[in-house]
């Protein structure tokens, strides 16, 4: 009987163990255990804390104090700054989020067509600003409001206006050219992104359409080319979702805070103002909180138009 | 390769080179003004009207550098090496441990795996800014504060690296391929490291340079006091708020910062070329 059990327990053993056994998905929970660990203390506690802090009323020196949904309501009823900035963060997030993803689809897929030195070369040029990390303070040379900016010198010399325009004072223009510099820095991850999806959509499957009767680009596109990418247009519309609603830094440097008649005074202008200058850090939170509903909200929608489009 | 496809109409390729070259000039015009500005000399920055390319090239705002930076306590070459050191570490495990989460959540098959994916994507959505204030008593609490740890660990759960590196798995390694290994006897590690990553090549290049990007630029606000710790952004925000006299200058510095993520672009980008070029051979 003894013997019996050993000999199974060890013919049991020789045998590998079931697929989706916790044995053989061991390597597996090993391999994910630095990032989960990393994630864990570097990103889920702080977004807890964050929830935690938007229910109290907390200044980093004293302690938190709990006040309920009391910012909530603030920010609701009470806010006329958040309402306002709301509706600057989603002009940017209808505009600039779709027109940064179509672009950089535009531009890879256009690119992807050349040799390979030709397309390297083009890659760098449409990559460059998003590698030059906080270089778009240069624009500010190009709209500067007196008729050193180079803008105006051009349309002065243009004719095309006879005194220079404050551009970055105007509120009518603001908005418009931060959106025009936001792409001009946002737009390369998802470009990039896009490349490397395209470089692996098998040249065969091209041969083999052009034979099935594909007789433009267009179809080309249609039928061959954003099915087998669409994992990676996914993540290029998260990004752009994820950027255009984050929009601050650039109007921040280039129209101040608050901007002229709040033309682009964003969500997340509004929240570090609230965190780095009046030390609200339990409104702040709340903004935050809001904030993250709104873009989950926009990144369900986006993936159920994007999985219709596939269909 | 580039073969000419017959599914282009020369009208076509006409209108898309005109679109290229106009978004060529767009992303492209900023930065070469940037290069051009700093090698101007200072009559030619105060000119009127302004000119965009320069007329008498000089390195003059290059050799004031060392003098505006003359102030610091320790020399420059520990700035860069302090970046340099950081940037390589962190992009160095960023990638490791991104492509194998990836791995994972694409290849795993145990329960809870979609949930752990969703709250990842979705944590991509919380904006770091908020995550700045908790995340500073995380570190003051694993009393990191004024350490290279602070400057490395917090970059490491990247959870843009693993949705890319995820997205890249799903669509381009089929489960085929690993059942294939499997049958062969290679263990998850061996298909991990001789299957997938050197298929998804291309993605890690990119992540590469994302990664890089990202940890140079890197500001650590309110963690670093120490003056042999701080990286090369923290001082040159010194310089580039100067004013007009001193726009050559901030223009120099600017143009110096681009060089090494121009160089890492370069590397990953030409390695991405050739790793597409050996797939074309095996295909």
């Amino acid at each position: 009987m003894l013997g019996k059990n050993k000999t199974s327990v060890l013919q049991r053993d020789r045998k590998p163990a079931p697929e989706g056994s916790f044995i053989e998905q061991f390597p597996m929970f090993v391999m994910a255990a630095p990032f989960v660990i990393f994630f864990f203390i570097f990103t889920i506690v702080p977004i807890f804390s964050s929830i935690f802090f938007s229910l109290t009323s907390y200044d980093m020196i004293s302690a938190p104090n709990f006040v309920g949904l009391e910012n909530y309501r603030r920010l609701i009823a009470n806010d006329p700054d958040f309402m306002v900035t709301v509706k600057n963060t989603f002009v940017f997030a209808v505009v600039a989020g779709p027109l940064g993803f179509l672009l950089a689809f535009m531009l890879a897929w256009l690119v992807n067509e050349f040799t390979p030195t030709i397309r390297a070369f083009l890659s760098f040029m449409f990559y460059a600003p998003s590698l030059v990390g906080n270089a778009y303070f240069i624009w500010q040379v190009a709209f500067s409001g007196d008729s050193y900016g180079y803008i105006n010198s051009l349309l002065l010399s243009l004719g095309i206006i006879t005194e220079p325009i404050v551009w970055l004072k105007n509120a009518t223009f603001l908005m418009p050219i931060i959106i025009i510099v936001q792409l001009w820095q946002s737009m390369g991850v998802s470009f990039l992104a896009n490349i490397s999806g395209l470089q692996n959509v098998s040249r065969d499957m091209y041969e083999a359409g052009a034979i099935d009767g594909i007789r433009n680009r267009w179809q080309e596109l249609r039928y061959i080319t954003l099915p087998s990418m669409s994992t990676m247009l996914l993540f290029s519309a998260v990004m752009q979702i994820q950027s255009s609603f984050s929009v601050s830094a650039i109007a921040v440097t280039l129209a101040g805070y608050p901007s002229k008649s709040n033309a682009v005074d964003t969500i997340v202008s509004l929240m570090q103002d609230m965190a780095t200058v009046r030390y609200e850090l339990g409104y702040a939170s709340a903004i935050a909180v809001v904030l993250f509903i709104m873009m989950v909200t926009t990144r369900l929608l986006v993936g159920k138009i994007l999985s219709t489009v596939e269909k | 390769m580039a073969v000419r496809r017959f599914t282009r109409s020369r009208w076509g390729d006409f209108i898309n080179v005109a679109f290229l070259v106009a978004a060529g000039l767009f992303t492209m015009l900023p930065l070469i003004y940037a290069v051009c500005t700093s090698f101007k000399p200072l009559d030619e920055l105060l000119i009127f009207p302004p000119r965009f390319f320069v007329r008498r090239p000089t390195i003059g705002n290059y050799m004031i550098l060392p003098d505006l930076m003359s102030s610091l306590k320790v020399p420059l070459s520990r700035y860069i090496f302090n970046s340099l050191f950081i940037s390589m570490v962190s992009t160095f495990f960023y990638i490791i441990i991104a492509t194998m989460a990836a791995f994972v959540l694409s290849k795993g098959k145990f329960k809870g795996r979609n949930v752990l994916f969703w709250i990842v994507q979705f944590a991509l959505m919380f904006n770091a800014y908020t995550l700045a204030i908790p995340r500073y008593l995380i570190f003051a609490k694993m009393n990191i504060i004024d350490t290279y740890w602070v400057e490395i660990l917090p970059h490491l759960a990247s959870t843009l690296g693993v949705f890319l590196a995820k997205q890249y798995i799903d669509g381009y390694i089929p489960n085929a391929l690993l059942e294939a290994a499997k049958i062969d006897g290679a263990s998850h590690y061996r298909v991990f490291w001789n299957i997938v990553m050197p298929v998804i090549k291309p993605a890690w290049l990119t992540l590469m340079l994302f990664a890089f990007r990202d940890i140079w630029a890197a500001v650590p606000n309110g963690t670093i006091f120490s003056e042999q710790l701080k990286t090369l952004p923290q001082i040159v925000t010194q310089i580039t708020a100067g004013g007009t006299a001193r726009a050559g200058s901030s223009m120099a510095v600017t143009v110096i910062m681009m060089i090494p993520p121009i160089l890492v672009f370069l590397i990953s980008q030409s390695n991405v070329v050739e790793a597409m070029a050996s797939a074309g051979i095996k295909e």
